[in-house]
């Protein structure tokens, strides 16, 4: 029985913590911070339905959580690949005395 | 428990699509859409629909904000300022959204016992598919309902899967990087 409160404020935590996330995501000045928030609120997806499971005592979400840690990734890489080269399709630098190209500035 | 996540995940759903629609910056409006989307899956997965909440997170937060992006490379960062509009789109969305809700009133509550699917024919395929005398044989009602009793559906699906695959790797250009080397 125990065990279960601690699922609980386990789950009011990670709540919380989606919540602050999300005031960054609303507020961050700059893009940077909105990336950062949207990032760490898929770790928090992965944290809710891992918390989820053992709550609701189907601990077989786990295997659940752990697909969302692997997808997680994709939407940061493609958002800072596209501040860095500006192109998605770009393949990347091949050789190390190539410039980078000029709009790698930091975006406002 | 799952009341009061309910609760506060439509509460930050909402606060969510607020902040989406006032947002002026498109790269920023994309984030927030993965950020919608994530929350919508936490939804899902608290529905216990897990497989839709999977897909959810994989094409909404994952897909989506690469195609997206993919457009701001075409069109710019920033949406222009609208002028005054009339209230006529906001009178539509609400009519709309007013039969939406009117809609679900004849729906059967979340998860009732009284609903349609859980009387018409999921005993059956519960008590009569599985074992050795089954309809089917595996002991497994998912599988046997898939592979048997919706046969026709899923083999569709493999073919709509099946050419997606063909296609993507047609479009890919799989395969012919070794002729063009040859021709070059």
């Amino acid at each position: 029985m125990k065990i279960e409160i601690a699922y609980a404020i386990t789950m009011c935590v990670i709540l919380l913590s989606m919540a602050l996330t999300l005031v960054r995501a609303f507020r961050g000045p700059s893009l940077y911070d909105r990336i950062l928030a949207v990032n760490s609120f898929g770790t928090m997806t992965v944290l809710f339905i891992a918390v989820l499971g053992f709550l609701e005592g189907r601990p077989a979400f786990m295997d659940v959580a752990l697909m969302y840690a692997l997808i997680n990734f994709i939407g940061t890489i493609a958002v800072l690949k596209y501040f860095k080269f500006g192109d998605l399709a770009h393949a990347g630098r091949t050789s190390k005395d190539e410039a980078l190209p000029s709009n790698t500035s930091l975006p406002s | 428990m799952i009341v009061f996540i309910d609760i506060v995940l439509l509460t930050l759903l909402v606060a969510t699509a607020i902040s989406l629609v006032r947002l002026r910056n498109l790269i920023a409006t994309i984030m927030l859409a993965g950020i919608f989307s994530l929350l919508s899956a936490c939804l899902f997965m608290t529905m216990d629909a897990v497989d839709v909440a999977f897909t959810e997170a994989a094409v909404g937060a994952g897909l989506t904000t690469v195609l997206m992006l993919g457009a701001l490379v075409l069109i710019g960062r920033e949406e222009k300022v609208p002028g005054k509009g009339s209230a006529l789109p906001l009178v539509v969305v609400l009519i709309t959204g007013f039969v939406l809700i009117y809609g679900t009133m004849d729906m059967p509550y979340f998860g009732s016992p009284d609903a349609p699917i859980h009387q018409h024919l999921v005993d059956r395929y519960v008590e009569k598919s599985g074992g050795p005398d089954g309809e089917v044989g595996p002991p497994n009602v998912v599988t046997s309902v898939l592979a048997s009793y919706r046969g026709y559906d899923t083999m569709g699906e493999v073919a709509v899967i099946f050419t997606a695959a063909v296609s993507v790797m047609l479009l890919l250009g799989v395969g012919f990087a070794t002729k063009r080397e040859d021709a070059s």
